[in-house]
């Protein structure tokens, strides 16, 4: 009797399970009918906007520009994983979007389906992502160098001019773009210049809780420091909990330097009130870009390069403005 | 003599947590006696704070000392874990903000007092531990599976709760409890594991829950027998915990006035079970000593402070705590007690002799 009442209940979980999976798959389907009243068709494959902040307006800034009135018919559609991703450039290409857009959860197996692409003459534009496939397979790849906001930021921290630099580096995710490129410049400073040292560095994966415990265990180890080099806008947080609750004073003109990335509107803010230096921006803004691209390539023009690095900002607290909160902060 | 101390003191629950706590004791005193010195400054907001090594043990291992209450009931009750505690800290706490900022990501003041979203994040969690209790209790599912559900859902269900937002609480008042009260220089989450021991100390003499517990962890029919509702104790177990978790909820979301739902309170319920391990409890269910599994807690909090002194990378934290596990799983195995046993046996024996 008890394993019936089992059977019957997992038979039912199984049973919303599928119903859950199919009206989703559905939904990227019945979207993109109705595409010949003279609008683009465009297909466009994102990650899960709760994954960030950071992920979160790049989806409504692409949600913004791809609609009627700007002349598109567009479909969206989201996943973190690969295979499903994939799934879902097969589904929009049956569809005969005109264009896909792709933001790839992985670098690797793109190139069957990107062929299959190219053979329904759907023109693939990839977006904050580089995938590991022929350059041929798509139009263009919209992207951000890591490595250049990285440096960026060193550069600015070398122009404050300090006698002598003991920073604490908090890392992100181990061997994620996003931490390579901004740990590569500040580590090859230090490599290069004396009066700079690395009082800690340690990886909080971009988890706020972690950072403020890293440096919280330096502070109680007593170990002097002026910089808080954070490889986002939440680890940086973590880490000012930690200086608030020891009195170590922090921002312009303050006794520790604190740096951030990501150009969260709340970060930003920080800034404003000078609680923090310097926020490096990582921009989700390419609906623009892509935009630009579509119009071209529909007008029958040529892009001049294949590969577009956005431009991205390094916000000074000393002179970041309420205009800059407003139109950066994401 | 010294044979019948040598067996008190190792077969006493407390020795195992006891052990670790004074060999990382030891260690550090050795490394670096600084590790023990605390002293009083202030904080940015000008009031005076103590600080210190000890009082970062203190004040981080709140949380998971608040958890252990719950999953050494849990695992004394049903004889497994609930695995989905760090994801319903993430669904109390998001419900919590939820009824603070009113769904406003950036609210100008809060939209409720700090109470009412608090008994709400119990609610929450009490109905997720309920969910839980009911699929281990009435459904008879085994609990690593049942609450692997939640496991798996309730950060996407946190996430939800706040349409994605992420929301800041503007309300200084809310920091007070993951930080310091002005003029108090202890951390209040030391004053709130006090009263949630305080609390368990007084239910665990007052009443059978204890008594209960143990007689359905070691055997369920025999209890059942004995007048004792099985399902309900289990059921009750897993709601307690919940109840742990909207506790430990309160105080991560306040450490930041905000909350990140992917990696709020990520791997504690790993940290948690180990506690009730390091505990000496049994993770097959039965016998309990809830001491033992507070004081697991801080050991565990002690190991992590520790290896962040050491330099340690901290995504290699997990190795170290591995080899805790090994050591707790050899040493609680019956060939090795036996060969304690005898180790003491022998020595008594030569005691004797001489």
């Amino acid at each position: 009797m008890k394993k019936k009442v089992l059977a019957v209940f997992m038979a039912t979980a199984m049973a919303f399970g599928l119903m859950a999976c199919g009206s989703s798959a559905q939904q990227a389907a019945t979207t993109t009918s109705g595409g010949s009243d003279g609008l683009i068709k465009v297909g466009i494959i994102n990650n899960d906007p709760n994954e960030s902040g950071y992920r979160t307006a790049n989806d409504s800034d692409l949600k913004a520009k791809f609609t009627k009135e700007n002349g598109y018919d567009a479909s969206f559609a989201y996943s973190l994983k690969n295979d499903e991703q994939i799934q879902y450039a097969q589904t929009f290409i049956q569809d005969e979007v005109d264009y896909l857009l792709l933001s790839a959860a992985d670098t690797a197996g793109w190139d069957s389906v990107l062929k299959d692409a190219q053979a329904a003459g759907v023109k693939v534009i990839l977006f904050d992502r580089t995938i590991d496939a022929d350059a041929s397979l798509y139009e263009a790849s919209i992207v951000s160098d890591m490595a250049k906001e990285g440096q960026t930021a060193v550069d600015w921290l070398a122009g404050q001019g300090l006698s002598e630099y003991n920073v604490i580096h908090i890392q992100g995710v181990m061997g994620s773009a996003a931490q390579q490129g901004r740990s590569g410049a500040l580590d090859n400073k230090v490599a290069a210049e004396t009066n700079w040292n690395i009082v800690k560095q340690q990886t909080a994966e971009w988890n706020a809780e972690k950072a403020q415990q890293i440096v919280q265990s330096v502070i109680d180890a007593g170990t002097s420091f002026n910089v808080i080099y954070a490889e986002n806008d939440d680890m940086a947080k973590g880490a000012v909990a930690a200086l608030d609750a020891a009195g170590i004073s922090h921002g312009v003109g303050k006794d520790v330097i604190v740096m951030g990335f990501d150009c969260n509107k709340w970060a930003l803010e920080e800034l404003l009130a000078q609680n923090w230096n310097y926020d490096g921006q990582c921009n989700p803004f390419q609906a623009s870009y892509i935009d630009d691209i579509i119009k071209t390539l529909e007008s029958g023009g040529t892009l001049s390069q294949k590969t577009i690095i956005m431009d991205e900002k390094g916000f000074d607290a000393t002179t970041i403005t309420q205009e800059d909160v407003d139109n950066y902060g994401i | 003599m010294v044979k019948s101390f040598f067996k008190r003191l190792t077969s006493n629950q407390l020795f195992i947590p006891l052990l670790a706590l004074i060999l990382l004791a030891v260690i550090n005193l050795i490394n670096d006696p600084g590790f023990f010195k605390i002293t009083l400054g202030t904080n940015n907001a000008g009031n005076p704070v103590l600080s210190g090594y000890l009082i970062t043990i203190l004040d981080y291992g709140s949380e998971l000392g608040i958890l252990a209450i719950g999953m050494t009931l849990v695992t004394a009750a049903s004889g497994g874990q609930d695995i989905s505690v760090g994801a319903t800290i993430a669904i109390a706490g998001s419900a919590m903000l939820r009824v603070l900022c009113g769904g406003n990501s950036r609210p100008d003041h809060i939209q409720a007092p700090i109470i009412v979203a608090f008994l709400v994040a119990c609610i929450v969690g009490m109905l997720c531990g309920a969910f839980n209790g009911l699929l281990v209790a009435v459904f008879k599912i085994q609990p690593m599976i049942a609450t692997l559900i939640l496991f798996t859902a309730g950060r996407s269900i946190a996430a939800w709760i706040n349409n994605n937002e992420l929301p800041i609480v503007p309300d200084p008042k809310f920091s007070y409890f993951g930080s310091f009260i002005p003029g108090i220089p202890i951390p209040t989450t030391v004053f709130i594991v006090a009263i949630c021991i305080v609390i368990i100390a007084l239910v665990l003499k007052f009443t059978n829950l204890g008594l209960y517990t143990q007689a359905v962890g070691i055997n369920e029919n025999s209890s059942r027998l004995n007048g004792i509702n099985p399902t309900f104790i289990k059921f009750l177990a897993f709601v307690i915990l919940g109840l742990c978790v909207a506790v430990a909820a309160l105080i991560k979301v306040s450490r930041l006035s905000t909350i990140n739902y992917s990696v709020i309170a990520k791997d504690i319920e790993m940290d948690a079970i180990l506690a009730v391990a390091l505990g000496g409890n049994a993770l097959s269910g039965g016998k309990f000593n809830m001491w033992a599994s507070i004081l697991g807690a801080y050991v565990i909090q002690f190991l992590t402070t520790t290896l962040y002194k050491f330099n340690v990378q901290s995504d290699a934290l997990a190795a170290y705590k591995a080899v805790v596990v090994i050591l707790l799983v050899v040493f609680s195995a019956p060939k090795v007690r036996e060969y304690m046993a005898g180790l003491g046996k022998d020595i008594a024996k030569r005691k004797e002799a001489a």
